[in-house]
């Protein structure tokens, strides 16, 4: 019948206008500032650097690789390495960010500062609530402001931070087996003549990027002694194609490789790396 | 009540003058439309409620949106170039002087059957009513004639238009 | 004591008077009531202004304004702040007379239609004896001053808008008149105060309104649909519709002027609900014989504020109506049926007293509805739409 619609319709309009007082699905405001919605987990904005413990300044997980200062598309991150070394995450001594700084107004939020990063060190942060009315340094962060606790990450990207403390507690592992394997070959060469030596850099750990530590690993026992000529050639030598394996294993799941590496697989594993290289 | 004639009279006379020789087509309608307000308010004045309002309902609800959008539809709206009068101001003025001598020469003459004028009688609505369908209901249906003559005779003419384009 | 509140405001005002000297009374008096409209409809504008964007708010499941004041109540303020220090642009080529008398005879010819309305057992401005065609008169100028408003603007786009205003308001103007023609033809008289006391009786309790009979629903279903297009309220607001013509005939006008054009559209609203209550709602007559008590004023003035709630309740559900859509419904459906209410109306009145004049009347009003309903819908083909060009 003519008009029946227009009835409908104000019925309609009715029931949404009184259910708004009454049920939550019609009344879709969120009266922000008062609330907020939440964000999805996978959701990012500009990145900050991780700090594991308490202090920014000794937990801070970045080395200065400048790896993603060279891969930013924009080129908003800049980084000056320090004069002088710190352990890093696994333990090793590497050199550390004396200035981090990245333009936030620069920055595109592509996230591929976090995909080259080889120590799970510059993350993506959620934050969006960045104005400033500073016009003219405001919006670009340094060091200190970039740092945030590694339970902060926990907060916002739960899955992420597990998988990354999980990989991470793999590669202390490996590494710390590794110094114990390469104290006990020190001893053993103490005995036995250094035919152990080659065998040592062609050992590799299931976790790659354990390499670069691997390598290391066995220059901290043996630091206090006479500096091994050959250590840190090799270590040079394999750290370009161990830092390839990093990059190309960086995307493959490695969460089940992170059950303890064994360093007592060491055929799977050359295996593994002829393939890689 | 002398003072509100003059008044009126002197906004009546202004906007049917402005009406003759402004040069901005729009304006002069807008000034007749003035003239007609002025002449409703002179009914009032004069107690014919029903004049007054039907004045304004007709003139200057109908006849001056036709008036304009007649000017509109046609090449009377091309804003004209400086200045107010037109240049044919005074002719206009001359005619519009003409008429009114000739009206007010006919008005005054009667003045003389005038003299013993007595209050304005006071006219209902409801005697108007009356009289509309009883002494003078025959002029009422042939003006109602008229009317439908009129409206049907525009519609055909706009039909014809239409159908000798297609 | 019940007809003291009733009649408070006229012994108010009766008191006020009276302490002036004898010569200035009436001119007091009507400078009083005149000077009371002027500040209570501004001011009920204002109301109504946070209660449409709350109202359509809600309706759109979202809340209106609520962060000036409570509830958003002092959003008006802010809004009047806004337009009050707005610059004022005037167009170079625009026809400045003209851009600035149109909104001014747009608020003047609608404040002068308060002047009829009784809003009260004895308040009225004037007792006219042919009241009701004051008010439509009055209705007829105000089509003027958006004619004024479209073309002085210089503006292609604004002289569109206002000739479609002004053809849609011609159009509805004439079911409006018929539909409240068959008011004065049953009750005798075009004096509003008498229309109100006409319908100020009671049988069993129940009023005499005329929205209770046949011919007064469909009459008042008509007004209400003339009535929002009178006043160019959605679903008829093609002439200032925002996504068609920018604002329409008042594009070009900022700051205040645009307020005023704002307050009249409003004040149009609250004219045309106002006599809509007043001759089919029973004016300040209260529904039921028991609720005499409450004060005449109080009715009058829900009654216009529930019309108020129902508008906006229609704009925020209808999309709007294309012009053609409009003019052919105002031509081919609505005055056709406003000329067949009155033969109903005629048919009521000379049928005496009884329930078979409500059976045949209802009867020959529904029937002739669903029949050309019908008709209609089943003639409108849906199928691929036909285009014809301008030749």
């Amino acid at each position: 019948m003519l008009g029946e619609g227009i009835l409908k319709g104000l019925k309609e309009t009715a029931r949404n206008a009184l259910g708004s007082y009454v049920s939550k699905e019609r009344l879709t405001t969120v009266e922000y500032p008062e609330e907020r919605l939440t964000l999805p987990e996978a959701s990012r904005n500009f990145p900050f650097l991780v700090y594991d413990g308490t202090d920014w300044e000794s937990g801070l997980r970045c080395v200065a690789c400048q790896i993603c200062e060279k891969e930013c598309p924009p080129k908003c991150i800049y980084i000056e390495k320090s004069k002088d070394k710190k352990p890093d995450a696994v333990g090793k001594a590497q050199f550390y960010p004396a200035k981090f700084d990245i333009d936030i107004s620069v920055c595109m939020s592509c996230q591929i500062c976090v995909e080259v990063c080889p120590f799970e060190a510059i993350k993506m942060n959620t934050e969006f609530e960045l104005s400033t009315d500073n016009r003219f340094g405001g919006l670009l962060l340094d060091r200190k402001e970039l740092a945030l606790s590694n339970e902060y990450y926990h907060q916002i990207h739960p899955t992420e931070a597990s998988e990354v403390d999980g990989r991470l507690a793999a590669e202390r592992a490996a590494a710390e087996a590794k110094a114990k394997a390469a104290a006990a070959a020190a001893a053993a060469k103490a005995a036995a003549p250094p035919a152990a030596k080659p065998a040592a850099p062609a050992l590799n750990p299931a976790a790659a990027p354990a390499n670069t530590s691997a390598v290391p690993a066995s220059e901290i026992p043996s630091g206090p002694t006479a500096k091994n000529p050959t250590g840190t050639p090799t270590s040079a030598a394999t750290a370009p194609p161990a830092v390839q394996n990093n990059v190309i294993n960086a995307d493959a799941p490695r969460a089940p490789e992170t059950d303890g590496a064994k360093p007592d697989a060491p055929s799977a594993i050359t295996k593994k790396e002829g393939d890689a290289s | 009540m002398n003072v509100v004639f003059w008044i009126l009279a002197v906004i009546t006379v202004l906007g049917g003058l402005m009406a003759v020789t402004l040069k901005n087509t729009v304006h002069c309608a807008l000034a007749l439309t003035v003239a007609f307000a002025g002449l409703a308010l002179l009914f009032l004045q004069l107690d014919a409620q029903f004049a007054g309002f039907a004045q304004v309902l007709v003139y200057i609800g109908a006849v001056a949106i036709l008036v304009v959008f007649a000017i509109l539809l046609t090449r009377g709206s091309e804003t004209p170039s400086e200045g107010v009068l037109s240049h044919t101001w005074f002719a206009g003025l001359l005619i519009a002087a003409a008429v009114f001598a000739v009206l007010a020469w006919a008005v005054l003459k009667s003045t003389a059957v005038l003299q013993h004028e007595t209050a304005a009688p006071s006219v209902s609505v409801q005697q108007i009513g009356s009289a509309l369908m009883g002494r003078y209901v025959l002029p009422l249906e042939i003006v109602a004639l008229l009317l439908t003559a009129a409206m049907l005779g525009a519609v055909m003419v706009a039909l014809h238009e239409k159908g000798e384009q297609k | 004591m019940a007809n003291t509140a009733d009649q408070i405001f006229v012994l108010l005002k009766h008191w006020i008077v009276s302490v002036f000297p004898i010569a200035i009374q009436p001119y007091l008096g009507v400078l009083l009531s005149v000077v009371a409209i002027i500040a209570v409809f501004p001011g009920l504008f204002a109301l109504t202004t946070v209660i449409e964007r709350k109202g359509l708010g809600r309706m759109q499941n979202r809340i209106g304004p609520n962060r000036t004041g409570p509830y958003g109540i002092l959003q008006p303020i802010a809004d009047g702040i806004k337009s009050l220090t707005k610059e004022d642009i005037v167009p170079t080529s625009a026809d400045a007379v003209v851009h600035f008398m149109a909104p001014l005879v747009l608020v003047v010819a609608v404040f002068m239609g308060f002047a009829v309305l009784p809003m009260g057992r004895n308040m009225q401005l004037v007792d006219m004896d042919a009241g009701l065609l004051f008010f439509f008169a009055i209705g007829a100028s105000t089509e003027l001053s958006i004619f004024m408003a479209g073309w002085s603007s210089r503006n292609k786009y604004s002289l569109l808008g206002a000739m479609r205003a002004v053809a849609q308001m011609i159009s509805y103007e004439v079911p409006l008149l018929m539909s409240s023609v068959v008011i004065v033809m049953i009750t005798g008289s075009l004096s509003l105060v008498k229309i109100v006391d006409a319908q100020n009786q009671y049988t069993w309790g129940l009023p005499h309104w005329y929205i209770f009979t046949p011919w007064g629903c469909a009459a008042f279903v008509m007004f209400c649909v003339a009535g929002t297009a009178e006043t160019n309220r959605s679903p008829f607001d093609l002439p200032e519709g925002e996504s068609e013509l920018v604002a329409g005939y008042f594009t070009e006008y900022s700051g205040f002027k645009f307020a005023l054009f704002f307050l009249g559209e409003y004040l149009g609203m609250f004219s045309i609900s106002g006599l809509g209550a007043t001759l089919f709602l029973g004016g300040w007559s209260a529904p039921l014989q028991v609720l005499n008590f409450v004060p005449s004023w109080i009715w009058f003035f829900s009654k216009v504020m529930l019309s108020i709630v129902v508008l906006i309740w229609i704009r925020g559900t209808l999309p709007r109506l294309r012009q053609d859509q409009l003019m052919n419904f105002a031509w081919k459906f609505v005055l056709p049926m406003t000329l067949l209410n009155l033969l109903v109306a005629a048919i009521w009145r000379f049928m005496g007293d009884g329930i078979l004049r409500w059976i045949v009347c209802s009867a020959i009003l529904l029937g002739v509805y669903v029949v050309v309903g019908t008709v209609e819908m089943r003639r409108k083909k849906y199928g691929p739409r036909s285009y014809r060009y301008a030749e």
